[in-house]
């Protein structure tokens, strides 16, 4: 084979490579490939370990898609040993490392095909909701709206407005009122005076909105809501930048990059399939060290506000929890518990889990119909 | 001095940091051949105490060029990170002026704003070449800076020029050695790090820890350094709220040796665990439960 070819080969052996670490999931941009051809000059490509290497520092720059990466590279390498890529068959190649999901295949066989088939007898005419109609919806309860209310329900919940009071950051700009004196702009304004300083320009600290995380419990005892809060994450995560949203039952899934997603059905089913454990068991201590050792440090920052929803049934083990809740507490601005449970008038915080985490709640807030959101987007609009 | 055109293989980086006393595994080697010869900032991600900003010590030091070094914090701004003017500077000049007649508004904007009275800081800096040698650029601890920086970063290392109204666009000769280190603290935005060399580096393994012990702890004997590396390396595998990087292993042993321990007993780790461990939680958990089953551990392999 002459040099060209062969270089010919190499750079198409990197574009599909390229393809197929897309394929998984893994955005990379043409430069990055050629980066990789370039860097191919410096190594000696018959060096495996090295070839991996350095594609691995010049594609992925995620600690999370090294696992991801060295999978990759493995199935394209045995693909090229028995020569099968001139056809290299990505969707064949996907398939091979592809895991049963059975439990979320059990989640779609539980969830009503078409919602209203059971709950609503009557015929399906779209309703028209009046004003009076309305105020009736924002007071019902999540768990017995049918498939109409529910439709009309998402619709208004579109339209709450989160407008959240912000944080005063490090960064300066410029005011006409401040505290400190913006020197620069001092200088080059008075110049016109021949340099006699008349008016001194100022700054002032910037704001900007706190960070929000929400944690939300999607196990059995939660199921009549856990469809409706998820679309409620979905709205604060796709409306508002610096939102980090996970779920727990039996263990804790990052959603964030799911719900990002501009189509909100799409969204809603991307983050329903990356959910192993819809309607189990609740182990809320477990999933909130699971959160205060990985995630934590990663997006607790800026004194974020953090909403926890669930309702407190907790199977695991009780210390555990009040033990993590008071680290989660020490580590972010505000810590909320937002429970279904308590637009009843006659609930009693008596659940175990509930009564561990009390002492570390800052506020706990009733989230069963569209008039608590409302309530939830005031608080958080004069308190932060 | 080694001439970075000199360099040919991975092999020759893994014996220059070796003895610069940089131990490194290949994958690291070949990231940081690879940032010289594409010329690409080098990102650097892990755990607190791995070595990532050691990193650009050794290269400086390697390479014999000036080290620059900006620590990244909130609120860090182009005043300090890019460039300032100097105002008592211009102030005094303003009044000199004057002094010596009328002043010209034209003549003296131009005069009080020239590359006199710019007070250069890190990232302008790091745009000059000395003797033809770029200098190395270390962005240490970038996940501290808030978006807005980021997003100025993304700009300059991606041309390396930088524009200062008064005096117009500043281009790096020669682009230098840049380094950035983060400790995941957030996630640094996609389109940074795509324009870098990106690598994590991990928890070592049992041989590379002992053999950073014995190079950066000579004095150490050599049956505590196993006791201690052993330790250390199963202390990892703990469920703990932090684990111990590559510089408590270093500080501790520092520590032994200072109190001049030969081996390592329950009571002497009892003592000393705090410079391992830096949560009240974790040092609790250990010393009640998984401290004495480590040490009959480390008793037997060592």
């Amino acid at each position: 084979m002459d040099q060209t070819t062969e270089q010919g080969n190499l750079l198409r052996n990197c574009v599909l490579f390229g393809r197929l670490l897309r394929a998984l999931g893994v955005e990379i941009t043409p430069t990055q490939i050629l980066d990789l051809v370039e860097s191919l000059k410096y190594i000696e490509i018959g060096n495996r370990q090295d070839f991996k290497n350095s594609a691995r520092t010049v594609l992925i720059s995620r600690q999370e898609h090294l696992a991801l990466f060295d999978e990759a590279f493995d199935l394209f390498w045995q693909a090229r040993a028995a020569n099968e890529l001139t056809d290299l068959d990505l969707g064949k190649l996907l398939r091979k490392r592809r895991k049963p999901q059975t439990q979320q295949v059990v989640y779609r066989a539980q969830q009503p095909q078409d919602a209203d088939s059971e709950q609503d007898p009557e015929p399906k005419i779209e309703r028209i909701y009046t004003y009076s109609n309305q105020e009736l919806l924002r007071q019902k309860d999540f768990a017995q709206l049918d498939a109409h209310e529910l439709s009309a329900v998402k619709r208004m919940m579109l339209k709450t407005v989160w407008n959240l009071e912000p944080r005063r950051t490090r960064r300066t700009v410029r005011a006409a009122r401040g505290r400190q004196i913006d020197l620069r702009h001092t200088m080059r304004q008075n110049l016109r005076h021949g340099g006699e300083f008349l008016r001194l320009a100022r700054r002032e600290r910037k704001f900007k909105r706190r960070p929000i995380v929400v944690i939300c419990d999607i196990s059995g005892s939660m199921e009549r809501y856990s469809r409706v809060l998820l679309q409620f994450i979905y709205v604060v995560t796709s409306r508002l930048d610096r939102v980090e949203s996970f779920v727990f039952g039996t263990r804790l899934t990052r959603i964030t990059r799911q719900l990002r997603t501009r189509n909100i059905d799409q969204a809603l089913r991307d983050a329903s399939a990356t959910i192993v454990d819809w309607a189990g068991g609740t182990r809320i201590g477990e999933s909130i060290r699971t959160f205060n050792y990985e995630w934590a440090r990663r997006v607790l920052n800026q004194g974020a506000v953090v909403l926890i929803i669930s309702d407190g049934w907790d199977r695991g083990d009780v210390d555990l929890l009040a033990r993590e809740m008071d680290r989660l507490h020490r580590s972010c601005h505000q810590l909320i518990w937002l429970n279904p449970l308590l637009g009843d008038a006659d609930y009693q915080p008596l659940v175990r889990g509930i009564q561990a985490a009390m002492p570390y709640i800052d506020d706990f807030l009733p989230v069963h119909n569209l008039a608590s959101l409302e309530q939830l987007a005031a608080l958080l609009a004069a308190q932060s | 001095m080694i001439d970075i055109a000199q360099l040919k293989t991975i092999d020759q980086v893994q014996t220059l940091l070796a003895s610069c006393h940089y131990v490194c595994d290949r994958s690291l080697a070949t990231t940081i051949f690879l940032a010289l010869k594409l010329q690409r900032p080098l990102f650097l991600e892990g755990e607190a105490g791995v070595g990532k900003t050691e990193i650009a010590k050794v290269l400086a030091l390697l390479l014999s060029r000036p080290l620059i070094r900006l620590q990244c914090y909130e609120g860090l701004d182009v005043n300090t990170a890019v460039y300032e003017w100097n105002y008592t500077q211009q102030m005094l000049q303003i009044r000199l002026l004057e002094a010596a007649g009328d002043v010209q508004i034209e003549t003296a904007r131009r005069e009080l704003f020239s590359p006199q009275f710019l007070l250069k800081r890190p990232l302008l800096q790091a745009l000059e070449s000395v003797d033809g040698l770029a200098p190395v650029l270390l962005i240490d601890e970038l996940d501290r800076a808030d978006e807005e920086f980021e997003a100025f970063l993304l700009e300059v290392l991606s041309d390396f020029q930088i524009t200062v109204p008064e005096l117009g666009t500043i281009k790096a000769t020669t682009p230098p050695i840049a380094i950035i280190t983060s400790n995941r603290t957030r996630e640094i935005h996609d389109a940074l790090k795509r324009r870098c060399l990106y690598h994590w580096i991990d928890y070592p393994s049992f041989e590379k820890e002992y053999g950073i012990v014995l190079i950066k702890a000579p004095e150490a004997p050599e049956k505590l350094a196993r006791q201690v590396v052993t330790f250390v390396q199963e202390l990892r595998r703990e469920d703990l709220y932090k684990l111990p990087g590559v510089a408590e292993t270093l500080d501790w042993i520092t520590a032994l040796v200072a109190l001049d321990q030969e081996t390592l007993t329950e009571e002497i780790v009892n003592d000393t665990l705090g410079a391992l461990l830096k949560y009240r939680d974790d040092i609790q958990q250990v010393q009640r439960s998984s401290m004495r089953p480590i040490l009959e551990r480390v008793q037997v392999m060592v």
